[in-house]
């Protein structure tokens, strides 16, 4: 075997279509650095962002990351709905059914992992710090690691487009399809050590948070008086910390397939697939409801702060985040009510599916309720959230009828399922983020988006999301079935194709609209500044400080006996208490080694993938020694003066 | 202006709704569509449960629409009480409500899942027909134990009598979908699955994969061609005389990998064709 594995120059893309991609992505990546050292701006990268331990900073990464994978995974749905509008009866589309496919398999890959999961952390990183009255997380330098394993996991999928292939076996890669017998490529690989590595970093984070949370609250605020966005956050990071491992335990069985030839989930020698697809599912169930609470936090903040009133029912909201926490590990068989389980086994999750639906309902009477007798303002966070409404009601319509096993039958793997869980994503998860993004954009940056162009992007993107997925769920109920790259012009099914492929058009035309608001906004930020630090009239602790805040988040705090504390001394007039003298303030030295254990992970990764088996050595010796290094170092933290934090606060008071 | 853009907006929404019922009158939409026994109670099921769903839904529009209408900033003569922030009474009615329908569903779902688990024999004295359903790489095998014979991409069946599926795969997973006579059920490979649909009007309906399996996985699709029982009778005579034989090696042959396989048909030369390709994950492969 040769010193670089399997690796050879075959690896790199022959057909034009991959070519085209593969050449765009290193061009923009080319672009970048170029640009970068034109400006002369490497050094303060280092030194500001890619080696900061600010969770502030770090959100800010996260979100950068998430939003370039948004594109690339739009780019994704565009080829799929191109080739799905085109390839009926005699025309085969642009795309073969293998890199077919590959494209869609990493659609759904990367937006979960890597768009999904990444505006989460980010949005987490930047708010629940603020939110809780802390001035950082309870682990500053894993929080770090955890973020540049995800772009470990962001370089490794997307190499996969440039050096080899991509798996073709949908987002969960079931066994057998995935195993050697079937997927002799690198491509199955790439898709197990991406979401190793980013998965190892999300569990890491859920620890982080989780101890955050309940060892870092300012005095007084009790749980009860959390903001619902931090409950929310609490949930979904322990079903992260209980659901990851599953994933990394199946997706390490997987790869022992692969590698060493076990028979884990293979169909031969003793092997079962049906395990892994439980296994898959216990991780993935639980991976919706990751992604979905902490939307449903946002919209509990948006909500209350532009009704300018009480979030309705607390208590209610509370319990009903914990109930869908627990349910959510007790449902993960509706994935595959088709299996053959008996009756008996089916109805069990069937109806604990939709028992979900109770609390779900509650929490959307409760928002509603919110709005009731309050101020409404229709900004674009609410516009997300209104959105958010229309669609995910009917996306939980559709749901707790895949809920009925005998109904399911009948649904499953076709185009109204694929409509179903797009409508919960994007029209819950997504939506909800965007709300999120607008709603703290001007806390992170001292300036807000420009309102006209977010209402054309709200607008774009929902009518958009209609087109798109209304026809789908049309097609399922046609006996449509979901990853086609092909199917007879006599079906009649090519209409509905190409209003659902101008659907993503309308979608692309969103995210443009977003992408020139983003641009306009900074453009014009002088004209949106917002010197206050609480320019939408908020309630909790984040709009106390100013924006953007500063490293150390307060200087000092009052301690918290209400919910809404803010809101609170608002009504009192005691929003900017100053005290008599400042202190000195300790925060974490910036640190490259978490960058630096990531691009070890990355070696071992891609040497795992192409069988370089000294270059997997070399990156797991690299992780350990960095570790060790890390914890020999004793001088991890630096002192902010007190006469610096006495010139930022008095600026801002 | 802001009256021309309504309208605008009523005239597209118009449109849009007269062009989708006018398509969808032109088109088979299969679920809704059943010529099945369990077809149809599927469908039942479907249109019970959303109704059910509605119940909720609408309220939650409705009120959504009214809320916002009436509270927006801009509409001062409105009730404000920025700290009325729980009701025991409302919060008692959507905890309740949602759990009485979830209640009445739970039971819809306890009994249907028992009524029509795919593993339960139909019910008829009309005996049933037994087919073996073999996924391959990237083709139907349906094999007919009982009358010696069986077929590649196409599937006749005899109306009104029940159906044993049987059902497994020699290739990666699969799932075995006829969505105008019943529900879809996974193909597996080492394992033997069970399926009991009966057809109630004769026709041809489409079925296919459901779930990826490769390169040719799109093209996983067949005909079931439900005909009197005469007509199957005598389909099944002329079958028997087919001049292919399906033995191990031939099967062999057929299951390596293929797209876009002819019809085909053979007398069925391996009597336990169907077992071994089961068992053949178990146990040493049969020498040729």
């Amino acid at each position: 075997m040769s010193v670089l594995g399997k690796l050879t120059l075959n690896a790199l893309p022959h057909d034009p279509v991959t070519m085209g991609g593969a050449l765009s992505m290193v061009a923009a990546v080319a672009g970048l650095v170029i640009l970068i050292t034109y400006l002369r701006r490497w050094g303060w990268l280092w030194r500001e962002w890619l080696t900061s331990l600010d969770p502030k900073k770090i959100g800010v990464m996260y979100l950068v990351v998430a939003l370039v994978m948004l594109l690339r995974g739009l780019a994704d749905a565009l080829m799929m709905r191109g080739q799905q509008a085109l390839s009926a009866g005699s025309n085969h589309g642009f795309l073969s059914a293998d890199h077919f496919q590959q494209v869609l398999s990493a659609h759904g890959t990367i937006m979960i992992f890597f768009v999904a999961m990444g505006l989460m952390f980010g949005l987490i990183n930047l708010v629940v710090p603020l939110q809780i009255g802390a001035r950082d997380v309870a682990f500053p330098f894993l929080n770090s690691v955890s973020f540049w394993l995800y772009v470990a996991g962001v370089v490794l999928i997307n190499l996969s487009l440039v050096v080899g292939e991509f798996a073709a076996t949908g987002w969960l890669a079931y066994p057998p399809l995935s195993e050697l017998a079937y997927s002799p490529g690198v491509g199955v690989d790439y898709w197990i050590w991406s979401l190793q590595i980013a998965g190892v970093g999300s569990l890491l984070s859920g620890i982080n948070f989780f101890a955050t949370i309940l060892r870092l609250r300012r005095v007084g605020m009790t749980l009860m008086k959390m903001p619902l966005f931090v409950w929310s956050v609490l949930n979904s990071m322990v079903l992260v910390i209980f659901a990851f491992p599953i994933l990394t335990a199946t997706l390490g069985m997987l790869a022992l397939d692969r590698l060493l030839g076990m028979h884990f989930f293979t169909a031969d020698g003793g092997g079962n697939p049906m395990m892994y697809v439980n296994l898959i599912w216990a991780w993935g169930h639980p991976e919706v409801y990751i992604l979905i609470l902490p939307a449903f936090g946002v919209f509990s903040e948006v909500v209350a702060t532009f009704s300018s009133k009480r979030l309705f029912g607390y208590t209610s909201m509370v319990v009903a985040l914990a109930a869908i926490t627990f349910l959510s590990f007790l449902v993960w068989l509706h994935h595959f009510f088709t299996m053959g389980a008996g009756a008996d086994v089916n109805a069990f999750f069937g109806i604990m599916t939709m028992v979900i639906a109770i609390p779900t309902g509650v929490k959307v009477f409760n928002w509603l309720f919110t709005m009731y007798r309050g101020r409404i303002r229709l900004t674009t966070p609410m516009l997300w959230f209104l959105g958010f409404v229309a669609t995910f009601t009917l996306g939980g319509l559709a749901g707790v009828l895949m809920a009925v096993p005998a109904i399911d039958f009948e649904l499953h793997n076709s185009l109204f399922l694929v409509a179903h869980f797009h409508t919960m994503i994007v029209g819950g998860v997504v939506f909800g983020f965007f709300a999120g993004l607008t709603y703290w954009f001007p806390k992170v940056f001292g300036f807000k988006l420009n309102e006209r162009l977010g209402r054309y992007a709200f607008w774009f993107w929902l009518v958009g999301f209609l087109t798109a997925f209304i026809p789908l769920y049309i097609l399922g109920i046609m006996g449509a079935t979901r990853r086609l790259d092909h199917y007879d012009a006599s079906l009649g099914w090519q209409g509905l194709f190409i209003v659902a492929a101008a659907g993503i058009v309308m979608i692309c035309i969103g995210v443009g609209f977003q992408v020139l608001q983003l641009a306009y906004s900074i453009w014009k930020r002088d004209e949106n500044r917002d010197t206050t630090g609480d320019p939408w009239d908020g309630r909790t602790l984040e709009w106390s400080t100013s924006s953007p805040p500063p490293e150390y988040n307060f200087a000092t705090l009052p301690p918290v006996n209400v919910r809404d504390p803010f809101w609170a001394a608002k009504q009192a007039g005691q929003t900017h208490p100053q005290p008599a003298a400042y202190q000195d303030i300790t925060v974490p030295k910036n640190s490259p080694l978490g960058l630096v254990i990531a691009g070890f992970s990355f070696l071992v990764g891609f040497g795992l993938i192409w069988h370089i088996w000294w270059l997997a050595a070399v990156g797991l010796l690299g992780v350990i020694t960095t570790i060790v290094m890390r914890s020999l170092d004793d001088e991890t933290e630096r002192i902010i003066p007190s006469r610096e934090v006495a010139a930022h606060e008095e600026a801002h008071a | 202006m802001k009256w021309a853009r309504r309208l605008i907006i009523v005239a597209v929404l118009a449109i849009v709704v007269v062009a989708g019922l006018s398509y969808l009158g032109g088109h088979n939409l299969a679920v809704l569509n059943p010529k099945g026994l369990i077809a149809t109670q599927e469908q039942r099921l479907l249109i019970i449960a959303t109704l059910l769903g509605l119940i909720v839904v609408l309220p939650v529009f409705a009120l959504t629409a009214g809320i916002v209408w009436r509270y927006r900033a801009s509409n001062t003569r409105a009730t404000y009480q920025p700290d009325w922030d729980h009701n025991p009474v409302l919060e008692f009615i959507w905890w309740g409500i949602p759990c009485a329908i979830i209640a009445v569903l739970a039971v819809i779902t306890w009994t249907s899942s028992h009524q029509l688990d795919p593993y339960r024999p139909i019910s008829s004295n009309v005996k049933p027909l037994t087919v073996q359903v073999v996924a391959l790489d990237w083709k139907w095998l349906f094999i007919y134990p009982e009358q010696h014979i069986a077929t590649v991409n196409f599937l006749p069946l005899p109306v009104n009598t029940p159906i044993n599926f049987e059902i497994t795969s020699d290739a990666p997973m699969n799932s075995f979908w006829i969505p105008q006579l019943g529900g879809q059920m996974y193909a597996m490979p080492g394992m033997s699955s069970q399926l009991h649909l009966l057809a109630t009007t004769p026709g041809v309906y489409r079925g296919s994969s459901a779930n990826i399996s490769g390169q040719g996985f799109a093209g996983m699709h067949f005909n079931a061609q439900v005909v009197g029982a005469a007509d199957f009778a005598t389909w099944v005579k002329a079958a028997q005389a087919a001049p292919q034989r399906l033995d191990w090696n031939r099967y062999t042959h057929l299951s390596q990998p293929s797209q876009n396989n002819p019809l085909a048909t053979y007398q069925l030369a391996a009597p336990d064709l169907y077992d071994t390709i089961v068992m053949k994950f178990m146990m040493p492969m049969p020498q040729s």
